[in-house]
């Protein structure tokens, strides 16, 4: 299983299905990631974490522990 | 009769500005009850019979943050006649989410494409008739930076709020969900007012916990509905609370599709080059360093200092004082009348408005990164750091304002959103050792340790310590380990700072510490100066020259025993750390006083013989750690409770903080005398215990809690895991509302 952490810089990925429960999973839902939606990893912060995404036109920033439950498939990069 | 109308929209769409414009200066600014998310108010420009109410900046209209339910009980329970909901036209897609939820509610809605001079300038076209005729609201253009639209926006809205016009809803969820949520109405609808029989609706088929919990259904009929909602969770293969975020999203995603034309630029918009500097993997620090240094550069050293120097000394030194104490001579004032005004108003209020110039600067510049969207990205880049202790990133920047002052350190937590976060932040940034401290610190070193700046250094060692053993103790405590907060944040694109913007934010800040400088500093200060100045002269109570004799060193012997444990039992150590209450710097002077010197130096060269004879340099550590961690001063405990809004935390705090200092400098000192070779006490027993209370806070596993704003269903992957359902297992329904309740 692939999650949003595994994605590398710069890469496209598709979200599959979403992990977890309660206040952090509606909050990642909340915010645009949904079933479906493409996401692009933009950069990691300075110290390795949280990662920066682009999801549906803006940017978001995730933590890695936050991204691993976000199942993925890779999408061909640009 | 009065119109209200609530602006309502996502974090960065431009809220406070289009509030700012809307309203001009006529502001009333407070909190929110119980919470410390900021409410704001004021009437509309040129119609005084208009109100405006601004709402937190919010993504959804969950019961998951404090923000969200505020807003929501708010559109419910407050009846606003319009809302002006704020969407970020640059970033539609998600700011129109909100919209389907708030259009939901039922009450007439205005949207205010803002930002909309971005939109253009990038090329990018939006249909207004096609929003407008799927979303059934009026949509207009703004610009609220530019003060384009807001007035029209509102204007339209008050309109809007007289004419009963009824409410359309967009067709946003599947033939299955409509069905389930038609049923919920049919069942619910003699329990709520008409008007809202949708959003309750789509609530219950949510499982929205507060929303259940306030409806109280009968267990039957709650039953009944379950069936529904499963049956229709059952033909989405998902649970019902992503099924209508999903398909808000879809609906809102092909929506867009068709009513926005995009102009994809080559290598991104400006604001995405900027960032590509700025939280560059090894760029970012080195700037961030570079900024901070000199935002603190700048309000603290040069310009800060300069003003601060011209208010202490010239303007309450030569301006007030010197005249004050002279008018006092000359109209024969008694004693009591000049001390009061000059010690006691005058010195009290006058130094702690001698922070403000310096504030001001620091707000100013706090004010200028928040405004260009600079913070978001301090959060991004420092919470690795902080999120180890149970801070956020956010969290760095009142703490490196703490080490001038906390007073402003304190204030700057409003640029964290979260409201656990802030009161963690709040009540750990006191701990940094302030600039007024520095002076105690001084005084030891040169009395004690021969000058030497390790002492210094290891002031802020303890400080930083203190902040991270507080972080991961207080993380694991009740009202912190509920609702935790996720960081998924978002980094709003850089923009162009607004000035009166600016101004304004700034100003609100400065005022509100003025305005608390006249009243509750200016109570403590009196009261601390009539305990200093009167004794009781055989019998009676009457100013006594010397401090020796005041009820404040009858206060000091009183309360000299409680310091026994840590080494400075002595009546006048206990003294100085009361006056500190006042400014911490007091403490030095204060021992001035109290050896008998009228002026000391900052750093009491003076005293420092009479000290060595007192103290030990164990004694004077210990004495240092109880000063540098023990309650903060009046100043900052009056900011605390403004920032918290609640007598109760602000206690909790004061008492925190106090107990922290007494076991820390009770460690210090018990277990420097066992390595000194004393043999064990009572009191040495005693540090060992707090030494393994403090290790057990540490390492004990996380309680389980939950917060008021978790739900009460069951976790979608317990209900997919099992379909039998066993009594007591997780899975199965029955068990749903008391797990979630319980549930690690």
């Amino acid at each position: 299983m692939k999650t949003l952490k595994d994605i590398r810089v710069r890469e496209r990925a598709r979200v599959q299905k979403l992990h977890g429960h309660g206040a952090l999973r509606r909050r990642i839902m909340d915010m645009g990631v949904t079933k479906g939606v493409e996401v692009f990893v933009q950069k990691v912060a300075p110290l390795g974490d949280p990662i920066e995404v682009t999801v549906r036109g803006y940017e978001l920033s995730i933590r890695k522990e936050d991204a691993a439950l976000i199942e993925v498939t890779q999408e061909r990069s640009l | 009769m009065s119109i209200k109308i609530a602006l309502a929209g996502n974090p960065n769409s431009g809220k406070t500005t289009m509030f700012n414009d809307l309203t001009g200066s006529q502001q009333y600014v407070g909190n929110w009850p119980g919470v410390t998310v900021a409410k704001k108010e004021g009437k509309l420009k040129g119609r005084p019979d208009v109100v405006i109410q601004d709402l937190p900046g919010i993504y959804s209209l969950s019961s998951y943050s404090p923000e969200e339910v505020i807003t929501r009980n708010y559109l419910v329970r407050e009846k606003p006649d319009a809302v002006i909901n704020i969407v970020d036209a640059t970033n539609i897609e998600r700011n129109l989410y909100l919209t389907t939820q708030i259009i939901e509610i039922g009450v007439p809605v205005i949207i205010a494409l803002n930002m909309i001079d971005i939109v253009r300038r990038n090329g990018d076209v939006i249909n207004l008739k096609g929003l407008e005729d799927a979303l059934g609201c009026r949509v207009m253009e703004t610009s609220a930076l530019r003060g384009m639209g807001s007035q029209e926006a509102a204007a339209a809205a008050s309109e809007l709020a007289g004419s009963g016009e009824s409410v359309h809803i967009p067709p946003v969820f599947n033939g299955s969900v409509e069905h389930a949520i038609a049923h919920i109405e049919e069942s619910i609808q003699d329990r709520v007012e008409a008007r809202y029989l949708r959003w309750y609706a789509i609530k219950v088929f949510e499982r929205d916990a507060v929303i259940l919990e306030e409806l109280h259904l009968p267990k039957a009929l709650q039953e009944h509905l379950e069936e529904h909602i499963e049956e229709c969770e059952r033909e989405m293969d998902d649970d019902s609370e992503s099924i209508i975020i999903s398909q808000r999203y879809d609906y809102v995603g092909k929506l867009v599709a068709q009513c926005v034309i995009r102009n994809i630029k080559a290598g991104g918009t400006d604001s995405d080059k900027i960032d590509r500097i700025l939280t560059n993997r090894v760029l970012a620090l080195p700037l961030f360093a570079v900024i901070m240094f000199l935002v603190y550069y700048l309000s603290v050293s040069t310009v800060g200092s300069l003003v601060t120097e011209f208010t202490n000394e010239t303007l309450f030194g030569d301006w007030i004082y010197t005249p004050l104490s002279a008018w006092l001579a000359r109209i024969d004032a008694s004693p009591v009348v000049s001390g009061l005004f000059l010690e006691g108003v005058v010195g009290g209020v006058g130094a702690v408005l001698g922070f403000v110039p310096q504030m001001t600067m620091l707000f100013l510049m706090l004010s200028l990164l928040e405004d260009v969207g600079y913070m978001s990205r301090v959060a991004f880049i420092m919470d690795r750091v902080f999120r180890k202790f149970g801070l956020s990133g956010k969290s760095f920047i009142p703490m490196l304002i703490g080490s001038g002052c906390s007073v402003p350190g304190i204030m700057a937590t409003r640029t964290i959103e979260n409201d656990r976060d802030r009161r963690m932040t709040i009540m750990t940034t006191a701990f940094i050792p302030c600039g007024a401290k520095m002076p105690i610190v001084a005084l030891f070193a040169g009395a004690m340790f021969g000058g030497s700046g390790l002492v210094a250094v290891s002031a802020y060692f303890v400080g930083i310590s203190a902040v991270v053993v507080s972080g991961l103790i207080l993380k694991k405590t009740r009202p912190f380990a509920g609702d935790v907060a996720p960081f998924i944040m978002e980094l709003p694109p850089y923009h162009k700072p607004k000035l009166s913007n600016i101004a304004h934010t700034t100003g609100e800040r400065a005022w509100s510490f003025v305005k608390r400088a006249g009243t509750v500093i200016l109570l403590s200060s009196v009261i601390l100066w009539f305990l200093q100045s009167f004794g009781t002269v055989g019998g009676r109570l009457m100013m006594v020259p010397d401090n020796n004799t005041s009820l404040l060193s009858s206060l000091g012997g009183w309360v000299a025993p409680f310091f026994v444990p840590l080494g400075f039992g002595n009546w006048q150590a206990a003294v100085a750390t009361f006056t500190g209450l006042i400014a911490k710097e007091n403490v030095v002077s204060t021992f001035g006083v109290l050896y008998g010197f009228a002026e000391v130096a900052e750093d009491g060269t003076q005293i420092w013989s009479r000290l060595a004879a007192d103290f030990t340099a164990l004694t004077a550590y210990s004495f240092l750690i109880f000063n540098l961690l023990c309650a903060p001063c009046f100043a900052t405990i009056a900011t605390i409770r403004k920032e918290m809004d609640s007598a109760r935390w602000t206690l909790a705090t004061i008492a925190y903080m106090t107990g922290f200092a007494y076991g820390a400098a009770l460690m210090v000192h018990q277990f420097g005398l066992i390595l000194q070779g004393n043999g064990l006490t009572f009191w040495s027993g005693m540090a060992f215990l707090v030494l393994a209370l403090v290790l057990f806070l540490l390492f004990r596993p996380k309680p389980r809690v939950h917060g008021r704003y978790e739900p009460v269903s069951a976790p979608a992957e317990y209900r997919a895991v099992c379909p039998v359902g066993c009594k007591g297992c997780p899975a199965n329904p029955e068990n749903r509302k008391q797990i979630g309740r319980n549930r690690p």
